[in-house]
């Protein structure tokens, strides 16, 4: 079904074209029974990390701003509300990858198009993984790299937004780091990313700004 | 066409194998004698009702009594359909779809074979519309309440693997469709089953009852062929539909899956 997804048409529209306080990203009293309200702006080319205690909604939040939940507010892109494209399209500029990433078919392979089997190749070794994962049974493949692959899954999409549920979660240091140097990179191309992770030190290192989720609400730190 | 007229004394005799059944029971300590006798009770006082009701509406020949008793199948029908599920929709959701599903495909097919194979006068003669109705909306029950049973539980089940697709970019129904494949292709696996036996490995009953009643054996077979076509075009409308409405009823307008439509019960 991955060469039915709605390829990301709307690249051509960059931040150049509108002024230069258009965040990437502006969110506007988002709340669902869970979470918020919570407003938030994000430029592009910015990395926003969130931490905060298990249960606390960071996930949740995550959720709303990809459209996965019902909710109130407003999310915008680039000043364009979300509801002006299809939930679709949506979804595939602005991804969410959750903490545990799903795999409905057998092979890593199976779940990309063609252009983004291309993609992921030349992607794989900047995560220290070898062409030969691809076509493996996912289920013989460690938890870490399916982790990897399913950020390259994520980046495959070429959203303008990514919103990450603690990617490193199952990682060992070399592989975080790999994975912290590619993300830099698409920061440094424009891509805005928001990450939930557990590390402060990570978060450090990643983000231009820290917020802690209490309660369904994120404050600065 | 002559048919074996059976005497109370035939009745008694085949009756004595339950008696038989019952014996067997008692001896093998099964604790069954008690269902089994008042199973086999209920069955002869039903289908005698059922008899004493149909000579009666056949011999009125009366259309209103004729939809009166088809309305009074299809909610029934209905109904089987919509709790056989392990999940349920909230709002009577499961009711809903079922109603919609059951009186669709049932009267489509059925009207099909009386405008075109059987055309009877009045088209509606309940001797040739209550039998039909009958033995589609059978076929229609097992296939919608499969089909729709196999959907919701799957949907459930899935959700992660259904929302990484939508996270991706994909919309709701290419979400979805692998799983409504499946569950329509369960639907429809017993009228496959019942097609692919007949006559080797199962004399349908329709036939076996007009070859006992005495018609020539080569009538009985066209007569089991329509019935067969018609209850695969039932079927197959009946898991489709269900499956498709189903579908419907657990997105929204932005293509989020909506489990919070269903109710725990």
């Amino acid at each position: 079904m991955l060469t039915d997804y709605a390829p990301p048409t709307h690249q051509g529209i960059t931040s150049d074209t509108r002024p230069a306080c258009t965040p990437r990203l502006s969110i506007r009293q988002l709340q669902s029974p869970h979470a918020g309200p919570i407003s938030l702006d994000i430029a592009a080319g910015e990395c926003v990390a969130i931490i905060g205690e298990s249960g606390s909604g960071k996930s949740v939040f995550l959720r709303l701003i990809a459209d996965l939940d019902p909710c109130s507010g407003a999310v915008l892109l680039d000043g364009t509300a979300r509801e002006t494209w299809p939930a679709s399209t949506w979804r595939s500029m602005v991804v969410y990858q959750p903490a545990e990433p799903a795999w409905w078919a057998l092979t890593a392979e199976a779940h990309f198009s063609p252009e983004q089997n291309t993609f992921a190749g030349a992607i794989l070794p900047l995560l220290n993984l070898k062409p030969a994962v691809l076509q493996t049974d996912l289920a013989l493949l460690s938890t870490g790299e399916r982790q990897r692959l399913a950020l390259i899954r994520s980046l495959a999409c070429k959203p303008r937004v990514l919103l990450l549920d603690e990617p490193a979660a199952s990682l060992d240091p070399t592989s975080t780091m790999a994975m912290e140097a590619l993300l830099q990179t698409n920061l440094a191309r424009g891509m805005s990313i928001m990450i939930v992770t557990h590390s402060d030190q990570q978060a450090a290192r990643l983000s231009q700004r820290l917020l802690r989720m209490t309660q369904g609400r994120l404050e600065p730190i | 066409m002559n048919s074996v007229n059976l005497s109370t004394l035939d009745l008694a005799i085949a009756a004595s194998l339950i008696v038989l059944d019952a014996g067997m029971s008692i001896v093998f300590g099964l604790r069954l004698h008690h269902q089994l006798l008042i199973a086999a009770v209920r069955m002869v006082i039903q289908l005698l009702l059922v008899g004493l009701v149909l000579r009666m509406v056949f011999s009125s020949g009366s259309a209103a009594m004729t939809l009166a008793i088809i309305v009074l199948m299809i909610v029934a029908a209905a109904r089987e359909v919509a709790v056989r599920p392990k999940q349920r929709l909230h709002r009577w959701g499961n009711y809903r779809i079922a109603s919609i599903v059951v009186a669709l495909s049932s009267m489509a097919t059925v009207l099909l074979a009386l405008m075109t194979a059987i055309r009877p006068t009045p088209w509606y003669d309940p001797r040739y519309a209550i039998p039909l109705m009958g033995i589609v909306l059978g076929s229609v029950l097992n296939s919608a309440s499969v089909a729709l049973d196999a959907f919701l539980g799957d949907v459930v089940d899935a959700r992660n693997k259904i929302e990484g697709r939508l996270a991706l970019g994909a919309t709701l129904p290419q979400a979805l469709a692998p799983l409504m494949r499946d569950a329509v292709r369960k639907g429809l696996i017993p009228i496959i089953n019942q097609m692919s036996a007949a006559g080797i490995i199962t004399l349908p009953g329709i036939m076996t009852g007009q070859l006992l009643a005495g018609m020539e054996p080569l009538h009985a077979v066209k007569y089991q062929i329509l019935l067969l076509f018609l209850l695969a075009g039932g079927s197959g409308l009946a898991s489709g539909g269900a499956v498709f409405l189903a579908s419907r009823s657990i997105g929204d307008k932005r293509d989020r899956l909506r489990l919070d439509r269903f109710s725990s019960r």
